[in-house]
């Protein structure tokens, strides 16, 4: 992050508002011309229990949380001490408490933040209807530099089915804290931004994947709901319709992908969106699509695992059962986008890849980055649409050979309504015609023809995102949402002199060894960096290229992300 | 093709594959593949636009029998696939066939919502009582003392699964029965769930001589239904709780619950989407 930024958490017991006061907050920074990032983390309750929005905003696009938070502001204490891990503070951070919300946690206060007293419940009692979550906000909005007019503005769109009264309420009890705040020490004030300089967008990770799927050209969509995926299909939902698409509700996992497998036999580009668990579920029917030769993209929304582990916070531990995970010899695509504007990019790319080479594509995101909000420049429109390769021309007559063994790996795909190239899609070894058959020769060609496309494809430059020095004698390895705080290490590493590059690796598999070496031609010793316990992403790069000779791995499990200050302190005292 | 002027005339020959059936001598479901073949050709339904969904076991190879679009794919799932097909492609004519242990047991869920969900597929169901292709092991619909299985010696020891009366509970619309014995029965009425518009179950009774041999008794044992088709889901509920399951060559049950085919609404770009997102 090379522009200024500020960080900031807002907590407070399920009910407060912290999740409404933060969107709103997200929102006006955005008009005020900044960048913004959002998380949320919340506890396990459907309804009520705690929950906190971690936000940072700054002068440039932002794709990962600073390594410590200026300012916390419990609306009330209740239960908030459980986010401890993740909110980390320091001597130089605030804490704004309800002194009739009683003490702050000790877990918050042993950071050594200076403490401040706001009676937001007070004060919000004087304002009719007025609510002490619009009384942080001000608070907050205050410090941080940004001005009434912005605010208002945002209060008036977004409550504007709720009355004028309801407006002016949210407003009054915004001014009192405004006012309440005038006083308060410094935290980071953001310079003016500058609103008009290009097209800016609020999008999630997972709307970004939704876009990225319609993009692409996907057009049926089956899935059952799974936190944290459910969000790409509630953004679906009302969307797909509108461009032609249909949307199915399945009675469960395994449903939801030989549903999606039936509509691109059908011909229409298809996908579903799961986490870990559902995903565990699908993996038989994703070696079908393997054998079959059908197009699918799954949507995988990491979650800490393993069995339910803890559907609310993220981790990237799903890379073993995404990579390994089908029984036999099943080569396939696994893609993970970088950030919250990439989750766009892979997922567009990734239908493109499926419906090129006939085969599914796993796409790992996690809940981290597909819950996050980010205000970000406008995504370019890339040209990736799907595009399948037909039979040129069937001939009465003539054997259609839905599996023919082509030099590049990919067989002409019938679809149905075609005459002439009926044929029988079979998850059984088969020959070129689609006949089951239990013949070594058959096998072997069918398995050697479905590895092949897969490896003599051209992927581009976009099988990786590399930044940072040419001649850097330092690389960093990442994947997925710990891309983000890596990008940001990378500047610091940088701005004190080190020569270090990033390769934040977006196609998971297959493998591209050359591509690779030649990325790290001249680096003597790489980090790897993920959020997994056991190394899931280190030990995969051992098995499957060749590394430098010194190499040291720094992971652990979610939810705790990785922090930019992290991996900075770790290449430093490598040196 | 033009709607007046008929291109060419199909016979069964036509939908039928030259690929070699794997059943057993005797086994029931040749005479289910023909009616298949008969009941196309009696509709004249051109093979491209038809499309035969399967799972696995013997049944479930019915597919690559058939010169008409096919799917053959994983334990149970058939219905799935052909769900999402019939969904994404209304146009086609979709059949699902298959078995008892790959519809009502590792598919049962999968069933009980493809009866409530109602999308226009033929769901052709040649039960025998038994698991062939894994060698003769007891099924949902197998009786609870039948001792032949190694698996279970002294019997399976749980009730039947009564496919028809939970197709009935879970909201099929067209539910018949008829056995392989009369193929030219099973051909009439598959063409007639072919017509339904919805969900309609077929269930055939077609023997496994092989591991279960007493069953070439049936073919003396069914008789013709003496009941005339209902929409009265508690009349038929009734007949299908008490019969024993002979009852063959009939509509058991017909109602008229519109089949489930959500439509798209618009064809806007997806670029406009894009101000959803816009500050």
């Amino acid at each position: 992050m090379s522009g200024q930024t500020v960080s900031l958490v807002m907590a407070g017991s399920g009910g407060a508002g912290v999740v409404t006061a933060g969107s709103l907050l997200l929102e006006a920074a955005a008009r005020a011309g900044w960048y913004a990032y959002m998380t949320r983390s919340a506890g396990p309750q459907i309804r009520g229990g705690e929950a906190a929005v971690m936000l940072r905003l700054g002068t440039e696009p932002i794709a990962s949380h600073d390594d410590r938070f200026h300012l916390l502001v419990g609306v009330d204490w209740q239960n908030v001490g459980r986010f401890a891990a993740e909110i980390p503070l320091g001597p130089d951070s605030l804490i704004i408490g309800d002194p009739g919300e009683g003490e702050t946690p000790e877990v918050f206060t042993r950071s050594g933040a200076q403490q401040i007293a706001l009676p937001m419940k007070a004060l919000a009692k004087k304002v009719p209807d007025g609510r002490p979550n619009m009384v942080a906000f001000g608070a907050i909005a205050a410090m941080i530099g940004l001005t009434e007019d912005i605010v208002a503005g945002v209060l008036r769109d977004t409550l504007k089915r709720k009355g004028e009264e309801a407006i002016a309420a949210s407003l009054a009890a915004f001014r009192a804290g405004v006012e309440a705040a005038a006083d308060f020490p410094d935290v980071p004030r953001l310079p003016a931004g500058k609103p008009d300089t290009a097209e800016r967008w609020s999008i999630t990770g997972n709307e970004a994947t939704g876009m990225g799927a319609l993009r692409g050209g996907v057009r049926f969509v089956a899935a059952y709901p799974i936190t944290p995926a459910t969000e790409v299909l509630e953004w679906l939902a009302p969307a797909l319709p509108k461009v032609g698409g249909v949307l199915v509700q399945a009675e469960d996992e395994l449903a939801s992908i030989n549903q999606i497998i039936g509509g691109s036999y059908g011909g229409v580009p298809s996908l579903t969106a799961t986490s870990g668990p559902g995903l565990a579920l699908m993996t038989e029917s994703l070696g079908l699509a393997v054998a079959a030769e059908v197009p699918i993209v799954v949507i995988d929304v990491m979650r800490v695992g393993p069995s339910t582990g803890i559907a609310t916070k993220s981790e990237q531990a799903d890379l073993n059962v995404a990579v390994y995970g089908l029984h036999g010899d099943a080569p396939h695509l696994v893609l993970a986008p970088n950030s919250v504007a990439d989750c766009l990019f892979t997922t567009q790319w990734a239908v493109h890849l499926a419906e090129s080479l006939q085969t599914p594509a796993i796409v790992l995101t996690d809940q981290a980055m597909g819950q996050a909000r980010a205000v970000m420049p406008r995504s370019a429109a890339v040209s990736f649409i799907g595009q399948r390769e037909k039979p040129a021309a069937l001939e009465a007559g003539v054997q259609y050979k839905r599996y023919a063994n082509t030099a590049s790996g990919v067989s002409p795909m019938a679809i149905p309504g075609m005459a002439g190239g009926m044929y029988t899609a079979d998850g059984l070894e088969h020959n070129e015609t689609g006949t089951p058959s239990s013949q070594a020769s058959d096998h072997q060609a069918q398995l050697d023809k479905r590895l092949r496309k897969l490896t003599g494809y051209n992927y581009g430059e976009h099988w990786a995102d590399i930044t940072g020095d040419e001649d850097a004698d330092t690389a960093i390895l990442t994947w997925g949402s710990s891309a983000g705080p890596a990008r940001e290490a990378l500047q610091r590493l940088r701005a004190a002199g080190h020569r270090v590059k990033l390769v934040a690796v977006r196609l998971i598999s297959p493998v591209q060894p050359e591509k690779f070496a030649a990325a790290l031609e001249g680096v003597e010793r790489v980090l790897v960096v993920e959020q997994s316990h056991s190394g899931q992403f280190h030990r995969y790069l051992r098995a499957q290229y060749d590394l430098p000779r010194q190499v040291r791995a720094l992971h652990h499990p979610g939810p705790l992300p990785v922090r930019p200050g992290a991996i900075v302190e770790h290449i430093t005292q490598w040196s | 093709m033009d709607a007046c002027v008929k291109q060419r005339d199909y016979t069964a020959k036509d939908y039928k594959s030259d690929v070699k059936p794997i059943w057993c001598p005797g086994c029931g479901d040749y005479s289910v593949l023909a009616a298949i073949t008969r009941a196309l050709a009696s509709m004249q339904l051109a093979p491209e636009n038809v499309a035969v969904v399967s799972g696995i076991g013997c049944s479930s190879r019915i597919p690559a029998y058939t010169s008409v679009y096919g799917f053959h794919g994983v334990h149970g799932r058939a219905l799935p696939v052909a769900t999402g097909l019939k969904i994404a492609r209304p146009d086609l004519t979709v059949l699902v066939t298959g078995g008892d242990g790959d519809g009502f047991s590792i598919g049962g869920n999968h069933f009980l919502h493809a009866c409530r969900r109602n999308v226009d597929l033929t769901y052709i169901v040649m039960d025998n009582q038994v698991y062939g292709m894994t060698k003769g092991q007891a099924s949902p619909t197998t009786e609870p003392d039948w001792e032949g299985s190694k698996l279970t010696p002294d019997g399976a020891g749980i009730e039947s699964f009564h496919p028809l009366v939970v197709a009935l509970a879970a909201g099929a619309n067209f539910i018949a029965r008829c056995s392989s014995s009369d193929p030219n029965n099973v051909a009439d009425i598959i063409t007639q769930a072919i017509r339904h518009p919805g969900f309609s179950l077929v269930q055939v009774l077609s023997p496994c001589v092989t591991f279960r041999p007493e069953q070439q008794e049936w073919k003396h044992m069914v008789r013709t239904a003496v009941v005339d088709v209902t929409d009265d889901a508690a009349r038929a509920a009734r007949r299908l709780m008490t019969d024993d399951g002979f009852n063959v060559g009939k509509v058991l049950y017909k109602g008229d619950r519109p089949a489930y085919q959500p439509e798209p609404k618009g064809a806007a770009a997806v670029a406009d989407l894009e101000a959803d997102f816009a500050l």
